[in-house]
């Protein structure tokens, strides 16, 4: 694809429009107990080289075998993906130095990958999708870690990734803001994490992009790239795209040619930085690994694990638009992640899916974000947001009264038609109770009376002061039925 | 008392069974003779208590009524194999004093058939060399020695041949029984042809590559080095199997080779391909390999002429595979988690220091080969080609085999052993013609018999060449055992190196 970006994704420099041009390589720590080609385990968090096997240290004479688990895994992607699997695949050694890297190459597949090409369809907003084409995916092995802050003169090396399964996900470049890049990075974690074939953690490596980026102008072929390695955070890779896509346009802007280059993002300074140029480039002597048959499975195979596979995101909200008649935006909202969407189906049981979407998606994710908490550790359970809705549906509180009770249940818990009774918020829906308080109302107040008989908007004031006086528990349908009757208009 | 080291492994296994003799006087005859043999450099590293300590067990177990195939059996180990607490090398300074903390898949096989370790043999420097002069604990030196025609014997130092000189000099000079060793491009073969000894290296995924410093990975096998066919067949069946560790190794059933070795060979087609008379070929070796068709039609075989065409481009090919590969295979003696360091001013000038100093010439010359033809702008026109030429050669043989060939015979090498610092100083390709008729074999991964079939003119042993059908190394010990009963005698020489 090679789409031109509409005018308002376009970068106006000194001289005019700029056009930049992304595409991301992803790289996916694969869910697995243990690695791509030893039996040993994946856990984050353990003691340096303790998850260390001899093929991970590259002990003499030991030899790599396929995790068919991660192999499996990586099926599941590309079927995600919606991408062409294939049935036979290469691995090969990329070979250069590095103290944590033991074998002296890196396991990957360069010509012949499992995964072929598909597609992933990114929402903007509420009308505005991409689609992002993806080129391949390949699994590799992982890298260990070196450490230079343990010593003053020596760096350590810890071998616990050393081995560790990853898929590099790569996209066509077809991303024209920092803005699509970040929703690219989400709606591929969401698909991986739906999947449950990488837990898509930033945090702890789970997921890095390397992320490219050209600028051109309007209409103009594809520009010289340059790529930012290893950037940890969706913000990250927004903010490093911005900063980037400007120093090339400042660079051309002023005459100059952007050296074809890897770079590094420094969040700090708000820069990229040179890593190393073409020139600097290593050529890695990829060949296939003499030590691996080549990879060969039957569509069999694949079509088994295709049928079970979970919901993926756009099914479920093509689904939630249809069963539930959501808006197409509000469903993308709810199946974000799966633990949401689940939620929302649970609260949404027998319930008035719309008000309980509402209820959803504006109060409780409202209060999560505020309180940077996820759907899993929502103090607000499925079943008692079911529990408001009911509360609301039935007119036993107002809406008003039923944020109030929100409230309640967010900070204190409880269910909530106990709380309503117990704590006396029950809507007054009694009409001579209402009436009363109309009566009461008209009687203290001749002079407004007056002014509404003139201005009917002044309705509103006396339905305030009748919810005043009763404590917001009256029917707010109901007072403006009676105050009309009563005062004739 | 008659000498036990004179005894065949077969022999040994018997008169052990029959309680004739005990494992631990066997292994101590061993023990004794390797000590006295230091002049020939064949062991790096001798373990003479282990083996007598597995020979006490073998005894207990001989008591017991317990023997298994290979009870009480002492083996010299070729030091490529990693051995649980005891040094390997690879014959290689950048390993000196590594200590494995496991076995090879191969290694474990043959103590759990009762087999006993006398030692780890020397070899050249990660198997690269025709003439063990690449170790860097020293070339190991032939207990055979040339012999003028007036019958006087040269004090020329002999080459064993390489890589598994150490191997092959350590079984002929009678300091084993048998020996394990390792095939890249016919590093089991030569050395077997010129030591007069017997060697097999078996078809590519016979034998687990698990727990064996890799040189070539889709080339290495490991096979034995014995004195006769039927000792071969014995080893080669405990060190055989399959090993879900190692993915290249092969399911198939390991047969019983010893019953193949008495096989009849009437009516078996062996080609004969006449791209392997090479321009040049020696008379002897010419000679020889006529006495060889004409042993094995004399015991019923039918002889046919065929064809290999590709087989002289085999060796260029090899020189490319074989050094590609052995260029990454190496990438991991890099100074940083084990064996030698070389400490520098920082990561880079590490690696540079440790492998200058680290690797031999030889090695450092195959390192630099490799990483050339896998350079950007040079893989399609050399390890590309290489790769297609291999195919080419693969299907030569496929083609042969579905005419009806049962197998193939050729001569092992184009020449006897030559002295010590005679060849490829000046020119290395010199050293690497002697695998002209070997590297095919590897290169299409199949099995490859050598067999003692007479002596040169000045005396040294000529070895004949039997190419089988892949995983079917039965024909192979039928066919060897037909030529060893047929060839004259060849007698292990009578020692010199006290």
């Amino acid at each position: 694809m090679n789409t031109q970006a509409p005018p308002s994704k376009l970068i106006a420099g000194a001289t005019g429009d700029w056009e930049v041009v992304i595409g991301l390589e992803i790289h996916a720590q694969v869910t697995s107990k243990s690695k791509l080609f030893s039996g040993a385990s994946t856990e984050f968090g353990g003691a340096p080289n303790s998850h260390v096997s001899l093929v991970d240290a590259a002990m003499p004479g030991m030899l790599p075998v396929i995790n068919a688990e991660c192999v499996a895994q990586a099926i599941r992607t590309g079927l995600g993906l919606k991408a062409q699997i294939n049935l036979r695949s290469v691995f090969d050694r990329k070979n250069y130095f590095y103290p944590d890297l033991p074998q002296g190459y890196q396991i990957s597949q360069y010509k012949d990958p499992i995964v072929g090409e598909g597609v992933v369809l990114v929402d903007l907003s509420p009308t505005e999708q991409i689609s992002v084409g993806v080129e391949r995916l390949h699994l590799e092995q992982d890298a260990g870690k070196s450490l230079h802050d343990l010593g003053a003169n020596d760096s350590h090396v810890d071998l616990n990734r050393s081995g560790v399964a990853l898929m590099e996900i790569v996209s066509r470049p077809d991303m024209r803001s920092g803005e699509e890049a970040r929703a690219y990075v989400t709606k591929l974690r969401t698909i991986l994490r739906y999947l449950g074939t990488c837990d898509g953690n930033m945090e702890q490596g789970s997921l890095r992009a390397d992320v490219n980026v050209s600028v051109r102008r309007l209409g103009e072929s594809l520009g010289t790239r340059c790529e930012i390695k290893n950037v940890n955070s969706i913000r990250f890779i927004g903010q490093a795209i911005d900063v980037e896509a400007r120093r090339q346009i400042g660079i051309l802007e002023d005459g100059g040619k952007i050296a074809q280059e890897t770079r590094l993002y420094d969040p700090a300074k708000g820069e990229t930085r040179s890593m190393r140029s073409k020139e600097e480039a290593h050529d890695y002597r990829y060949f296939p690994d003499p030590d691996l048959l080549p990879l060969e499975f039957e569509q069999a195979y694949v079509d088994e694990l295709a049928s079970h596979l979970p919901e993926l995101p756009d099914e479920k909200k093509a689904r939630f638009v249809a069963q539930y008649g959501l808006s197409p935006y509000d469903a993308g909202v709810l199946v974000l992640e799966r633990a949401s969407a689940d939620y929302f189906e649970e609260a949404a049981k027998g319930r008035d899916a719309k008000l309980v979407a509402n209820w959803v998606i504006n109060e409780l994710f409202g209060r999560l974000n505020k309180e940077g908490r996820n759907i899993e550790t929502s103090p607000v359970s499925a079943v008692q947001i079911g529990g408001i809705v009911d509360l609301i549906a039935s007119n036993v509180i107002s809406g008003k009264l039923a944020k109030d009770l929100f409230e309640i249940v967010w900070t204190e818990g409880g269910d909530p038609a106990q709380i309503v009774e117990t704590r006396g918020m029950r809507q007054v829906t009694d009409s001579t109770a209402i009436e009363k308080a109309v009566d009461e109302i008209i009687a203290a107040n001749p002079d407004k009376v007056a002014q509404a008989l003139a201005k009917p908007t002044m309705l509103g004031w006396f339905v305030g002061q009748v919810m005043k006086g009763t404590g917001g528990k009256a029917n707010p349908q109901a007072v403006n039925e009676i105050l009309k009757s009563k005062l004739g208009i | 008392m008659t000498d036990l080291t004179r005894l065949t492994l077969a022999e040994a296994r018997d008169k052990l069974a029959a309680r004739e003799i005990s494992a631990v006087e066997l292994n101590q005859c061993f023990v004794d003779a390797i000590a006295r043999a230091t002049s020939l450099n064949a062991f790096i590293v001798e373990t003479p208590e282990k083996a007598l300590a597995q020979a006490r067990a073998s005894d207990e177990k001989i008591a017991k009524g317990e023997a298994r195939p290979l009870e009480g059996i002492p083996l010299g180990i070729k030091d490529l194999y990693a051995t649980e607490g005891v040094q390997t090398t690879a014959a290689s300074h950048i390993l000196e004093g590594f200590i494995p903390p496991y076995e090879s898949a191969v290694t474990a096989n043959l103590w759990r058939d009762g087999a006993t370790m006398l030692g780890k043999l020397n070899l050249d420097e990660f198997a690269m060399g025709s003439s063990n002069e690449t170790s860097y604990f020293g070339p190991v030196v032939s207990p055979w020695r040339r012999k003028a025609a007036d019958g006087r014997i040269s004090d020329a130092k002999i080459v064993p041949g390489g890589s598994s000189g150490g191997s092959a000099a350590a079984v002929a000079a009678r300091l084993c029984l048998g020996a394990t060793a390792t095939d890249t491009g016919g590093s089991i073969r030569q050395p077997a042809a010129f030591t007069g000894t017997v060697g097999i290296k078996p078809t590519y995924g016979r034998c687990s590559r698990w727990g064996v410093v890799a040189f070539a990975s889709s080339l290495d096998q490991a096979g034995p080095i014995a004195k006769t066919v039927r000792d071969a067949a014995i080893l080669l069946r405990s060190m055989a199997g399959h090993d879900p560790r190692d993915t290249t190794s092969v399911d198939v059933p390991v047969p019983d080779y010893e019953q193949a070795v008495d096989a009849s060979i009437r009516g078996k087609v062996i080609g004969i391909p006449r791209e392997y008379r090479l321009d040049g070929l020696s008379e002897e070796i010419v000679a020889l390999w006529e006495q060889g068709i004409a042993w094995l039609r004399e015991a019923g075989a039918e002889i046919r002429d065929i064809s290999l065409p590709h087989t002289r481009h085999a060796l260029p090919a090899y020189y490319i595979v074989a050094p590609a590969e052995a260029s990454s295979n190496l990438a991991r003696y890099d100074g940083v988690r084990y064996g030698l360091r070389r400490t520098g001013k920082d990561i880079a000038d590490l690696y540079e220091k440790t492998r200058a100093e680290g690797f031999g010439k030889e090695v450092r010359r195959r390192i630099m080969i490799g990483t050339y033809v896998l350079s950007a702008g040079y893989y399609d026109a050399y390890y590309l080609r290489a790769q297609k030429i291999r195919t080419l050669i693969k299907r030569d043989f496929d083609l042969a085999y579905a005419s009806g060939v049962d197998a193939i015979l050729t001569p092992a090498t184009p020449s006897p052993a030559f002295a010590l610092g005679e060849k490829g100083s000046a020119d290395p390709v010199e050293m690497y013609l002697n695998d002209v008729f070997t590297v095919t074999v590897n290169m299409a991964g199949l099995p490859g018999l050598v067999v003692p079939g007479g002596l040169s003119a000045d005396g040294l042993p000529l070895g004949l060449q039997l190419i089988g059908r892949p995983f079917e190394e039965e024909t192979l010990f039928s066919l060897g055992q037909a030529l060893e009963r047929a060839a004259p005698a060849i007698l292990l020489p009578e020692s010199w190196w006290h």
